[in-house]
């Protein structure tokens, strides 16, 4: 591994926890769709940015970008307020405007620099290491790794302060507007640093996959726990995951870094949501498969205990008369006396079945009480 | 250039005139399908579909090879299908939410499909050339061919939307109570969301990804502030759609470096801006004036109430009473000579004194009617 290939995956797994960490309340607030809207809008921002203060690596040109994802957010909201379109539509008639704008004002007036629309939108993380910060002659690392550093910075410092109010705003928006927080500053603070994340991780990875980056860790960690804690934790830990498996997919395909890191998230993302172990598809067909023999070998027991004794006894405990009585098909019937057989419920002897001693009691549990 | 040599290069140039088609036809198809997914609030999904395309259609060309445009979209339109599926399932199976499985799916496809990209472009052979421009589509690359396959996939969309014109429009505003009726609600969804999926992806080439979305959603909600109806509003999405794409995209023919894509958001977004403000009943500045208007008739009522309720007191209705006293019961310090002013021009009072204002005749009588009628609504 080169000493660049080093850099790369630092930078990218930086990037990732950076991203991380504010879309974990993204996506427990629903405004998932916000960090599209304002990785997109940023464009502008750093455009307009550009023309003013003429450098590139100036970090002027953050807070600018910042400033323009959440004048972003305040004017798809100014947009709700007026009532007169559809609020996810709001959204999606925004940012394409100011997105719109900046690609124009690239493509007129500084589309011999070195701001390309392809570059702003796809990034270009292979380059990063090549930009190094320099002191007094002393090289220090790639810049982006100290851009980034410090975002991650802020990133934390806010999270760490306002955990409390972060947490309240975010479960229960009513309870904290009685507790007196203020909801618009939480959301603005929020929407900053995500505007400000988004700017950072918007060189490196590009606008779109700002959003894979912020969206799909925290959406895969929250089918892993209930916990706010854990689930910021372990979104930073999927992060780093797919920025750095990412490169290595890259690095064997000859392919954007970017892109891969996008497509190892979408990945792990599935591989959570398949086998997550209390949410995933799997556990949960597993559990469906479960609770439905068990109910129907209750509902077996149930019936034999209701029978026994009785003068029909006879009829109503062969295996042919379940079939119409409870309505089972053949070989379901078979497969739940099966099942009822293995867990010692009854016997099953020449076409008559019986209730064991264990298989009465659980049957009479069953009617009785309900939870078990 | 002037409007003339304009219309005369419409008419004979033949790039031009391609690159308006496809522009207007782009235009129609999505700003007609698009007003359902407004409708149905499901703007955000065409910005997912237009993403998720990329793969299918860096698929399709890996497969194939070929850059006609047909295969390319049909590779778009799977692509961009099974991204819907998958949020669908995604929302239906666990307890992630419609927003974080849209900006997931859109962004982890968007990434898949730049990876294949970034593969495809690094073939030996160059025939890879071009198929970037779905990024952010490229309206002069346009071919007669290309326009002829949009106008046919968006004929044979809005067919099947105009055949099932009842199903739709109950699957828009009623979907319970379509199935009461027994229609095959999902097999509708399908169907209309097929049709959202065309739609998208025959402006894929035109405008781009990035903001085919804007495509569904600008024009169906400029049209929504103008009527309440689902017919017309259809009617003038698409009349909207068409519109944008032909400007836009005779502005950037005529104006150097000026993208079309951008350029086509620009001007549907316009479309919407006005609409907001101007369109009747529901534009934002007819609304201002409404208000205004109500807020003065209430304000002229009040200080005839006032007025009245001053006069009872005396024998006489036509009793005068001080300004000061009228400013003293008026909510707003500032307005009262104002308001006096008015009534005085309509003759419901009159001035005795220098500060002393009446009522007069017409002025009682109006004052009983407002009591009668109770504030605020002599409407």
């Amino acid at each position: 591994m080169s000493g660049e290939q080093i850099e790369i995956q630092i930078i990218a797994s930086l990037v990732a926890v950076t991203c991380a960490i504010p879309g974990v309340f993204l996506v427990l607030r629903r405004m998932a769709m916000m960090s599209d809207a304002i990785s997109h809008a940023i464009l502008l921002g750093i455009v307009l940015a550009f023309f003013a203060i003429h450098d590139i690596s100036s970090p002027l040109l953050i807070i600018g970008a910042a400033l323009s994802g959440v004048l972003t957010v305040s004017i798809v909201e100014l947009l709700n307020k007026t009532k007169l379109v559809k609020e996810d539509a709001a959204i999606g008639l925004v940012f394409p405007v100011l997105f719109s704008i900046g690609v124009i004002l690239i493509a007129r007036y500084a589309w011999s620099i070195h701001l390309d629309v392809h570059a702003v939108l796809l990034g270009e993380l292979a380059f990063a290491p090549f930009d190094r910060l320099t002191v007094g002659g002393f090289d220090l690392g790639p810049k982006s790794l100290y851009v980034m550093g410090t975002i991650l910075l802020i990133n934390l410092i806010f999270i760490l302060l306002f955990y409390k109010e972060l947490k309240i705003s975010t479960f229960d928006a009513g309870l904290a507007a009685a507790l007196g927080f203020s909801p618009g500053l939480i959301h603005y603070g929020l929407m900053g640093l995500v505007s400000v994340t988004a700017v950072g991780a918007f060189d490196a990875v590009g606008s779109i996959l700002v959003v894979a980056l912020m969206v799909t860790p925290p959406a895969a960690a929250y089918l892993l726990t209930d916990k706010l804690s854990y689930m910021i934790i372990l979104s930073a830990v999927i992060g780093v995951v797919s920025a750095i498996s990412g490169f290595w997919l890259a690095i064997l395909l000859d392919a954007n870094i970017a892109g891969s890191m996008a497509t190892m998230a979408g990945l792990v993302f599935l591989i959570v949501f398949l086998f997550a172990p209390d949410r995933g598809i799997v556990a949960i067909a597993r559990r469906r498969s479960r609770q439905r023999w068990e109910f129907a070998g209750k509902m077996l027991a149930i019936h034999l205990l209701n029978h026994e004794g009785t003068p029909d006894e006879k009829r109503e405990s062969q295996v042919e008369h379940l079939e119409e009585n409870l309505c089972w098909k053949e070989g379901f019937a078979n497969k739940v006396i099966k099942y009822a057989e293995s867990k010692g419920i009854l016997i099953h002897d020449r076409g008559m079945l019986r209730l064991t001693g264990y298989g009465r009691e659980y049957a009479m549990k069953s009617v009785t009480d309900e939870s078990t | 250039m002037d409007i003339l040599s304009l219309l005369n290069d419409l008419l004979f140039d033949y790039t031009l005139r391609t690159v308006a088609l496809g522009s207007a036809v782009l235009g129609i198809v999505s700003g007609a399908l698009g007003s359902y997914a407004v409708l149905r609030k499901q703007s955000l999904l065409g910005d997912a579909m237009s993403h998720a395309a990329l793969p299918g259609i860096a698929i399709a060309f890996l497969l194939t090879g070929s850059k006609i445009s047909l295969v390319l979209i049909l590779g778009a339109a799977i692509a961009g299908w099974i991204a819907t599926l998958i949020i669908m399932s995604i929302v239906r199976t666990t307890r992630i939410k419609y927003d974080t499985a849209l900006g997931m799916i859109l962004s982890v496809f968007f990434g898949f499909g730049l990876v294949l990209l970034t593969i495809i472009q690094k073939r030996p052979d160059a025939t890879q050339a071009g198929l970037d421009k779905f990024l952010f589509g490229q309206a002069a690359a346009l071919l007669e061919r290309d326009v002829i396959t949009m106008a046919l996939l968006g004929s044979v969309a809005i067919a099947t939307m105009l055949v099932f014109w009842k199903q739709f429009k109950l699957l828009s505003f009623d979907p319970d109570f379509g199935a009461t009726l027994g229609f095959p609600m999902r097999f509708l969804d399908v169907v209309l969301t097929t049709l959202i999926v065309i739609a998208i992806v025959t402006g894929l080439q035109t405008v781009g990804v990035v903001l085919m979305s804007a495509m569904i959603v600008a024009p169906a909600s400029a049209a929504r502030q103008w009527t309440d109806r689902l017919g017309p509003m259809i009617f003038l999405s698409a009349a909207f759609g068409a519109l944008a794409g032909v400007s836009g995209a005779l502005l950037s023919s005529s104006i150097s470096r000026l993208p079309t894509g951008p350029t086509i958001v620009l001007c549907v977004s316009a479309i919407v801006v006005l609409s907001i403000f101007l369109a009747p009943a529901r534009g934002l500045v007819w609304s201002w004036f409404r208000d205004r208007r109500n807020r003065g008739r209430l304000r002229l009522e009040g200080m005839l109430e006032d007025l009245y309720s001053l006069a009872l007191q005396h024998k006489d209705p036509g009793h005068a009473h001080p300004v000061s006293v009228l400013r003293l019961m008026s909510a707003d310090k500032g307005g009262v000579d104002n308001s006096l002013r008015k009534l005085e021009e309509q003759g419901l009072v009159r001035r005795v004194k220098s500060e002393d204002w009446a009522l007069t005749k017409e002025g009682i009588e109006h004052a009983r009617q407002i009591i009668k009628l109770g504030v605020g609504e002599g409407q």
